[in-house]
């Protein structure tokens, strides 16, 4: 009945130079009536508009046309594939920016579309003035892109994004700009062809990717280290920063999404479900775990329960099956070794998991669940401002300042890198909420002990893998400015340590004396809806043409 | 000329009825706002669009209600989609049918469920006959 796709504009133009007129927008939505509509509508904007009826038939002309399109907007209910998958696919395949759509604006719908990467979600009916500002998630994910991958150098891929909207992103993060902007003037004539490095991620090179990231050590894996081991000439850095960026997101959700029942407690033996809680006392083994030099590992993991990171190794291949061979080493002392990525997202995503079930909370062993649970409503920060949103820390600045070894909080409170963290922090796994909430009752002295230890693994996390310290894609950042709707998701462990490191940092009096946007920030709603696996099948797929 | 202004003022009438009425939402002036020298008959391609794609997801709401038991999880879903196509044109008693069909659903009430949705339908028709005759005016 409905032409499944249309273009209405030609294929791949190369975007003009009065961005944001003619940005090449994806429409997906299996409605032929709001198709029609929202077609009209981006052509009144001046977008370049492609109209799709079938998420497959999207999929299928995102990665014919690699880099035809800017920006992706999704229904969320489709017949052939749910939208939250197709969001995912978006953003994992082609790192664009996804809008998603639905008559139905329930928080949970809208926190799963923020969660699964939607950098903006919009309720049916919308209105064109909603339309008009998309472009902005095209630019931010273009900045961002920039600043995350570079860390003060300018490299042709910054130079392109940045020649690409150049008064929109000049001067805005890159000191030397003016002769940076010079210099991409002059080249510009010769990155056209580089001009939209979108690169698609097959299953061979996500595969020589996961391969790389294992051989390193996820933890010590950065871009350039994995660049180098993966031997692709014609990949860049970026590409590769970009794409752990989404891996790690993706991992952690996958893991979430299978339904394990492990206790925080059940470290030790990750394969063993719920049962069997282990009977260290996980104060003592989140401080082994700082203890331990788990760089860009989080002391996370130490409470976290692996339940079944051997699902996530059938599924993810390259993944080594740490945790069935060594359930010790998750406890503390490997983390600082080649601990794949895959068993540190196992490990907080079954901790996340858990979180979602009554499952004895053991980890402090009088802090039952739902009284997390209550504690955990969406809250949109006020501290969390666009700017803060948006500008989560670069690697270089938070190694700059976590060099300097200060070991004062200033990072974490002052006003701006609250801000930042807060955005951050607020996409944390549920695993860190209730760290955080679990630390409270630790005795504030085992913490403090262990703050020089972390301070110092700190540094060497982060000074090994710059590329890690960025938090996660640029949609899901960008979601954060959008709304400032942040609620919380599995995250890489990464983050974790952040958080960690926060209460380090922090006198152990003031624990509960952390800024209240930040808390506000970490606190979200527990009942996040694990109604599909469908992470698990896109894993598989994913890479699947 | 005479009544071409009264054909007019007619058109206008009406309009403005089916917003005084509470038959139509802002929705329409969205869509009007749309329609432009590129697509003159816009509105009234959005509306014929709209009947001839809902008719089929009536006529599955219908099938669907016939089963017994009822699949209300179906049903909801099958309305949920219609919902949205039904904002499209920013049907407003048809919206409210559509949502307490929703809350029918979800409390598993079968008579709640089938009336409303008698309902539903006899309001999606009405509607459909007034826009007809708009745009016949139009």
């Amino acid at each position: 009945m409905m032409e499944n796709s249309k273009t209405t504009a030609g294929f791949s133009s190369p975007r003009s130079d009065n961005f944001p007129a003619g940005l090449r927008v994806l429409v997906v939505d299996d409605d032929p009536t709001w198709l029609k509509i929202l077609e009209k509508m981006l052509k009144k904007c001046s977008y370049e508009v492609t109209v799709c009826g079938l998420a497959r038939e999207a999929l299928n002309l995102l990665r014919e046309r690699k880099d035809g399109f800017d920006i992706v907007i999704s229904d969320v209910n489709m017949p052939d594939m749910d939208g939250f998958k197709l969001l995912e696919h978006v953003g994992l395949e082609m790192d664009l920016p996804v809008i998603m759509m639905s008559v139905d604006g329930e928080t949970s719908r809208v926190m799963k579309g923020v969660q699964h990467g939607a950098c903006d979600y919009l309720l049916k009916p919308i209105r064109m003035k909603e339309l008009r500002n998309i472009w902005q998630h095209v630019l931010r994910k273009r900045m961002h892109e920039a600043r995350d991958i570079g860390n003060h150098e300018m490299d042709q891929f910054d130079e392109v994004w940045m020649l690409n909207g150049t008064e929109l992103l000049s001067g805005k993060k890159r000191k030397d700009f003016d002769n940076e902007k010079e210099i991409s003037d002059s080249r510009c004539v010769d990155s056209s062809s580089m001009k939209k490095a979108r690169v698609v991620w097959t299953v061979d090179l996500h595969q020589k990717f996961v391969k790389a990231v294992n051989q390193i050590g996820f933890d010590k894996a950065g871009p350039k280290k994995i660049l180098d081991l993966m031997g692709v000439p014609w990949l860049t850095r970026e590409n590769v920063a970009s794409h752990l960026q989404k891996y790690r997101l993706y991992l952690t959700r996958l893991q979430k999404e299978n339904e394990v029942k492990a206790s925080f407690c059940g470290m030790k033996h990750p394969n063993v479900s719920s049962k069997e809680n282990s009977p260290q006392n996980p104060v003592d083994v989140c401080a082994d775990v700082i203890n331990d030099k788990c760089s860009g590992v989080s002391g996370d993991k130490a409470i976290v329960q692996n339940g079944k990171a051997n699902i996530y190794e059938s599924k993810v291949k390259g993944v080594v099956s740490m945790p069935v061979a060594e359930p010790r080493s998750v406890v503390g002392d490997n983390f600082g070794s080649k601990t794949s990525l895959s068993d540190s997202f196992a490990l907080i995503n079954t901790d996340v998991k858990s979180l979602n079930v009554p499952t004895p909370y053991c980890f402090t062993g009088e802090a039952p669940q739902p009284q997390y649970k209550q504690d955990f409503k969406p809250r949109f920060p006020s501290c969390t401002q666009p700017t803060c949103s948006l500008n989560f820390v670069p690697s270089h600045e938070v190694r700059d300042r976590v060099s300097s070894k200060e070991n004062k909080p200033s990072f974490f409170k002052s006003r701006s890198g609250v801000g930042k963290l807060s955005a951050l922090e607020a996409i944390q796994p549920v695993s860190h909420q209730i760290n955080f909430h679990a630390l409270e009752q630790i005795p504030s002295t085992t913490w403090s002990m262990t703050s020089q230890n972390v301070d110092q693994n700190l540094v060497n996390g982060l000074q090994s893998s710059p590329g890690n310290l960025t938090l996660g894609s640029g949609s899901v950042v960008a979601s954060l400015g959008e709304d400032a709707s942040i609620q919380g998701e599995c995250f890489p462990a990464y983050y974790g340590l952040r958080n960690i490191q926060q209460f380090d940092y922090s006198d152990p009096q003031t624990i509960s004396g952390v800024p209240t946007c930040l808390y506000d920030t970490l606190r979200f709603d527990y009942e996040y809806p694990n109604d599909s696996l469908e992470g698990i099948v896109l894993d598989q797929g994913l890479f699947i043409v | 000329m005479e009544r071409n202004h009264h054909l007019h003022r007619q058109l206008a009438n009406l309009r403005q009825s089916f917003f005084d009425q509470g038959y139509l939402d802002e929705q329409l002036i969205q869509l009007e706002e749309l329609q432009d020298d590129a697509n003159p008959n816009f509105v009234e391609e959005v509306v014929t669009l709209f009947y001839k794609d809902s008719a089929r997801l009536i006529h599955s709401i219908d099938q669907a209600l016939e089963k017994n038991p009822l699949d209300f999880a179906k049903l909801d879903s099958h309305m949920h989609q219609f919902q949205g196509s039904n904002s499209s044109i920013g049907a407003k008693k048809v919206k409210t049918e559509c949502t307490q069909f929703r809350e029918y659903c979800r409390a598993g009430n079968v008579e709640g469920c089938k009336r409303t949705f008698q309902q539903l339908k006899r309001e999606y028709a009405l509607l459909k006959t007034k826009l007809e005759a708009y745009f016949e005016v139009a």
